[in-house]
């Protein structure tokens, strides 16, 4: 009898994941899929805190592609081990924080030891040779191989032909001749297997499932970093900077202005461990104040604050600031002028 | 034997993975009721539940949370 041989597809929920998951399994492997949470992965929970965005679909299109595919997907948490490949990637940051190469490498080690701890036989990608510019290129895609552990049981189906035979497919497990050897940035060839396979609707094919490849996003990232004097981050900080507007009017202290009534919502759940301003005599954002502020800061915040209210044009606006030990105290300040407001100061 | 799970505050996927990982403690036939404040949820635990074998009994609003019962399949 022959064995029934099983992959884990490292799924995405982009178009490439997709791909080679459904032409292995056209090739009668059983395949499952496996996603890993890093805390930075723009699929997901963003969609949630926005009111604006929420007209928009809010799937998880790495579920969506599990279905596609009908295969399961097991959702992995890593975040706390992902830090340790942010901080200190061997291989270095891309153009901004994304430690794309690490990533890889630390992702296919994690679907490695999933494999073996559940029996399975080989691990599949939806890596295109020269689709990126750090994790997938020729000279380091087999770096990936080696460094994760992986080595000949990783098999990338988009772009196999062109590189080495890989395990699965010297002992006849798949049939090399039936997978792929795109390359390059040019999405047409995926683009036309997704129509041969049926696939409609699926996730952008530009695939930046990132923040850390978000120039803006990093820049905050780093600032948090620098205000603070250390590289340690936590669940709540890593969201935080994906919502609001971020103002460092001085380097111990940092405002968080809500820009509306979604992130204003998202911001209230945070009222118990910052600093936090609201106008009371007009309409306005909520603000949270990360850090620790003098006297003076917070008059300044306050101004700030008044800023970006109803109140913006009124020569004096009333505030509340609220503190984590729940003390409170009211501020009359007059609004910031918009000129005031430096532009080295917004993060 | 009815389960909880407190998932509020959570965004998408966290509540999922927390549901996966309790799922995973149950038994077949358990019921298990997850109580979330991200509307990610009504997508994301019924796809969930849809391919890996469980089923959604029902999803509810209440008071600003949303509670989703789900009965443990074959997975």
């Amino acid at each position: 009898m022959i064995q029934q041989r099983k992959a884990v597809a490292l799924i995405s929920g982009g178009l490439d994941s997709l791909l080679a998951a459904k032409v292995i399994l056209e090739q009668g492997i059983h395949v499952e899929g496996i996603n890993f949470f890093t805390g930075f992965c723009v699929e997901g929970h963003t969609h949630a805190i926005r009111k604006q965005d929420k007209a928009k679909p809010k799937r998880n299109n790495a579920l969506w592609s599990a279905e596609q595919l009908g295969i399961k997907l097991h959702i992995v948490d890593i975040v706390d081990e992902y830090k340790d490949v942010l901080l200190n990637p061997r291989h270095g940051y891309g153009a901004n924080m994304n430690p794309c190469l690490d990533c890889k490498i630390f992702m296919v080690h994690k679907a490695l030891e999933w494999a073996e701890k559940k029996g399975f036989d080989l691990i599949i990608t939806g890596e295109v040779i020269g689709q990126r510019p750090m994790s997938q290129r020729k000279d380091t895609m087999p770096v990936v191989a080696r460094e994760s552990g992986a080595e000949d049981r990783l098999l990338r189906p988009l772009c196999a032909k062109n590189l080495p035979l890989t395990l699965p497919e010297r002992e006849g497990w798949v049939d090399r001749e039936k997978l792929y050897g795109f390359s390059g940035r040019n999405r047409k060839p995926q683009m036309a297997l997704a129509k041969q396979f049926g696939f409609e609707d699926y996730a952008s094919p530009a695939g930046g499932c990132c923040f850390l490849t978000d120039e803006a996003y990093s820049r905050k990232l780093v600032d948090l970093w620098q205000g603070r004097g250390s590289r340690e981050y936590e669940m709540d900080d890593i969201m935080l900077l994906k919502v609001g507007r971020h103002i460092r009017p001085a380097p111990n202290f940092k405002l968080i202005v809500s820009r509306e009534e979604g992130e204003n919502n998202f911001l209230s759940g945070y009222k118990k461990q910052f600093i936090h301003l609201f106008s009371t005599s007009h309409m306005g954002p909520l603000v949270l104040l990360d850090g620790e502020p003098s006297e003076a800061d917070l008059e300044l915040a306050a101004r700030i604050a008044a800023r970006y209210g109803k109140g913006r044009t009124a020569e004096i606006v009333t505030l509340e600031i609220h503190f984590p030990d729940g003390e409170s105290r009211t501020l009359e300040v007059a609004p910031m002028p918009p000129h005031e407001i430096k532009e080295e100061w917004m993060v | 034997m009815l389960y909880h799970l407190d998932a509020r505050r959570l965004l998408c996927p966290m509540p999922v993975i927390r549901t996966q990982n309790k799922v995973e403690e149950l038994q077949r036939g358990d019921t298990l009721e997850v109580v979330a404040t991200d509307p990610g949820v009504l997508n994301d635990i019924p796809a969930w539940c849809r391919i890996n074998g469980h089923k959604v009994l029902e999803t509810r609003e209440e008071n600003g949370e949303i509670i989703v019962l789900i009965e443990v399949g074959t997975s």
